[in-house]
C-alpha cells in the first residue's frame, strides 16, 4: 500500500502552478516513476497534483518555426510511433521507443521521462547520500557498476533518460510555467550537474510546471539516430548510449551534436567529439576520431570502466549508421 | 493439434465476478471530497488523504460508483473492491507486468495507476474479454499453446498480448516478443507465449474481437 497522500487534479495550468507552489506537493504526470518513489519511501508527498486535467499539455503540433511542439504529457508511446518525429527527428523516435516497457511507455510522459528520479541504488533504498541530503555518495566507495564515468562529483549518478539525451542533440527547449508566467530554457541547461548543485537534478523551482518541449527545424541536411547498450533485449536502462545529430551539407559535416547516455548526472553532450567532426567528410577515420574524443578523459569508478569502451562503440555505431 | 479444452475453461463468470458489487458501496453513504471540474475562479478541491472520495470508474462495460482512497491503486481497486482478481498483484513497481489491464484499449500497468486517475477512462481486465461463458480468442489461445506453467503471470500476459493485436493485428515474432516485453514469466513460458499470440492473431482474423 501506497503511503497516504491527498490528490487533486486542477483544470487550469494556472491553477496547477498554484497547488504545486504548496510545500509538501508533487507533480503527477503518468505517475510512473513518482508512484514508486513514494512506495519505496525515495521521498514523502502529502499531496499529489496530478496534471491529468490539463488537455492543453497533451499533443504533438508543428510550430511556425517549421518545428514541432510536444506537449509535456504526451505519452512517450506517442511520441515513438508519430511519423513526423520518426521523418524528422529519428533519434527522438528511437529513444523513446528505447524507453522501458509497452506498458510504461504507454502511460508515461515525455515531461516525466524528462524530470524522472535517478535510478542509483543509494538514492532510491535506504542510505541517506548525498542527493537526499545526508554527507556522502555512497557508489564512491561502493556497489558502483552503473554508476557515471563523466561529471560525478559529490554524487555519482547516471541520468536515466533515453528522451533527454536525444533532445539535447536536437537542440530542444523547454518550457517552464510558474506563477509569473513562463520561461523557455534550453534543455541542455535544464539540467543541473553535481557541480553547481548535488541536491536537484533540474532548474525546476517548486510551483513549476515543465509544460512543452519544442524541438527547433532541423539543419540542412539534418540526420540523427540514439543508439542505446543494455544488459538484454528489451526493458531495461542504458548502461551506455549516445545520441548524435548531423547536418551534412555537400559531404561535410555542419552541424554536429554528440550526447551520452548513462555516462553522466546529465545527459553529456562532448564538444571534442562535436569538433571531431565538423568540417570533416564522415569517413570511418573521422568517425574513430570522435568516437575516441567522445571518452576521452573519462573517469570510471572501481566497477564501471567497461562503459567507457561501451560508449566509445556507441558513439561509433551511431556515427557510421548516419554515414548510410 | 491443439488438445481439446478443459471443462473448467468455459465456466468463468462473463464480466464482473459474484463479488463484483461487494465492493460498490453505495454512493452517497459518506460525505466525501469530491474531484470537481472548477472554474477559471474556484480552486480545485482536494482530495483528503484519508476520506474517501467518490469516483466512477468504467469496467468492463460496467460502471462502478464507489469510494476510494487518493493512494488507492487501480489494481487494489480492482481486487479488492470490485472481486475482479484477475488482475494479479506481483512486484507492484511497474516491472513484472503480471497486474496488465487495458486503459483506453491499451496495456497499462494497473499497480502503478492511481484509482482516481483510471476515472473517465474504459478499463478492461481478463473478465472482460469473456465472451459470455466462453473465453475469448486471446485466452482461448493461451490455453490452446500451454503458454504457461503456474499462470500467475497469465492474465497480465493475455491483456499485453490482447492490447499489443488491438493496435498491430498481424505482429511479426519481433514485434510479438518486443510487445511482451513488459510481462515477465519466472516459469519461462516465453517460447510458449509468442506462439499464443500469434495463435491468437490467427484467431481474431476470423472475428475476434
Amino acid at each position: 500500500m501506497l503511503p497516504s497522500f491527498a490528490y487533486v487534479r486542477p483544470t487550469t495550468l494556472k491553477a496547477a502552478v498554484a497547488a504545486l507552489a504548496a510545500p509538501g506537493t508533487r507533480a503527477h504526470a503518468g505517475g510512473t516513476d513518482l508512484l514508486g518513489c513514494l512506495r519505496d519511501r525515495v521521498f514523502p508527498a502529502d499531496t499529489l497534483v496530478s496534471l491529468a486535467g490539463l488537455p492543453e499539455l497533451v499533443g504533438v503540433t508543428p510550430t511556425a518555426e517549421g518545428g514541432l511542439r510536444l506537449g509535456a504529457m504526451t505519452t512517450v508511446a506517442t511520441v515513438a510511433g508519430h511519423p513526423d518525429i520518426a521523418a524528422r527527428y529519428r533519434a527522438l523516435a528511437e529513444a523513446a521507443a528505447a524507453v522501458a516497457s509497452p506498458q510504461l511507455r504507454n502511460q508515461g510522459t515525455l515531461g516525466g521521462n524528462l524530470c524522472q528520479r535517478p535510478r542509483c541504488w543509494y538514492f532510491r533504498g535506504d542510505f541517506h547520500c548525498a542527493r537526499k541530503g545526508g554527507g556522502k555518495c555512497f557508489a564512491v566507495d561502493g556497489e558502483n557498476r552503473y554508476h557515471c564515468v563523466f561529471g560525478g562529483e559529490t554524487c555519482f549518478i547516471v541520468h536515466p533518460s533515453d528522451t533527454a539525451p536525444a533532445l539535447v542533440a536536437l537542440d530542444a527547449l523547454v518550457r517552464l510555467a510558474g506563477a509569473g508566467g513562463s520561461r523557455v530554457v534550453p534543455l541542455e541547461k535544464f539540467f543541473v550537474p553535481p557541480s553547481a548543485d548535488f541536491t536537484r537534478e533540474t532548474v525546476l523551482e517548486p510551483g513549476e510546471v515543465l509544460t512543452e518541449v519544442v524541438v527547433p527545424a532541423p539543419p540542412a541536411g539534418a540526420r540523427s539516430t540514439y543508439r542505446k547498450v543494455r544488459a538484454r533485449g528489451a526493458w531495461d536502462f542504458a548502461l551506455a548510449g549516445a545520441a548524435v545529430s548531423l547536418g551534412i551539407e555537400g559531404g561535410r559535416v555542419k552541424h554536429a551534436r554528440v550526447v551520452l547516455s548513462g555516462a553522466a548526472p546529465i545527459p553529456w553532450r562532448v564538444p571534442a567529439a562535436e569538433q571531431a567532426l565538423i568540417g570533416h567528410r564522415l569517413d570511418g577515420a573521422t568517425i574513430a576520431r570522435a568516437a575516441d574524443a567522445a571518452v576521452a578523459g573519462a573517469e570510471p569508478l572501481a566497477d564501471n570502466a567497461y562503459k567507457v569502451p561501451l560508449l566509445r562503440c556507441a558513439v561509433e555505431e551511431a556515427l557510421t549508421a548516419l554515414n548510410s | 493439434m491443439a488438445r481439446k479444452p478443459r471443462d473448467n475453461e468455459h465456466t468463468c463468470p462473463h464480466g464482473v465476478s459474484r463479488r463484483g458489487f461487494l465492493g460498490s458501496l453505495g454512493a452517497g453513504a459518506v460525505a466525501a471530497a469530491t474531484l470537481g471540474r472548477p472554474g477559471e475562479t474556484a480552486p480545485p478541491e482536494v482530495a483528503d488523504a484519508v476520506e474517501p472520495s467518490k469516483v466512477t470508474l468504467l469496467v468492463n462495460g460496467r460502471r462502478h460508483r464507489l469510494l476510494v482512497e487518493p493512494r488507492w491503486t487501480l489494481l487494489h481497486v480492482l481486487r479488492e473492491r470490485l472481486g475482479l482478481t484477475g488482475s494479479k498483484p506481483g512486484c507492484e513497481r511497474g516491472e513484472c507486468g503480471a497486474c496488465t489491464v487495458l486503459i483506453d484499449g491499451v496495456p497499462r500497468y494497473a499497480c502503478l495507476t492511481l484509482a482516481l486517475e483510471a476515472e473517465g477512462h474504459e478499463v478492461t481486465t481478463i473478465e472482460g474479454l469473456m465472451r459470455g461463458e466462453e473465453l475469448g480468442p486471446t485466452q482461448q489461445a493461451f490455453a490452446a499453446e500451454d503458454a504457461f506453467q503456474c499462470g500467475y503471470c497469465t492474465p497480465g500476459q493475455i491483456m499485453a498480448a490482447e492490447g499489443l493485436l488491438r493496435a498491430k493485428p498481424a505482429p511479426t515474432v519481433a514485434e510479438i516478443r518486443l510487445g511482451m516485453s513488459g510481462n515477465l514469466c519466472r516459469c519461462g513460458a516465453y517460447p510458449h507465449i509468442v506462439k499464443a499470440v500469434r495463435r491468437a492473431a490467427e484467431a481474431r482474423k476470423g472475428g475476434g474481437r
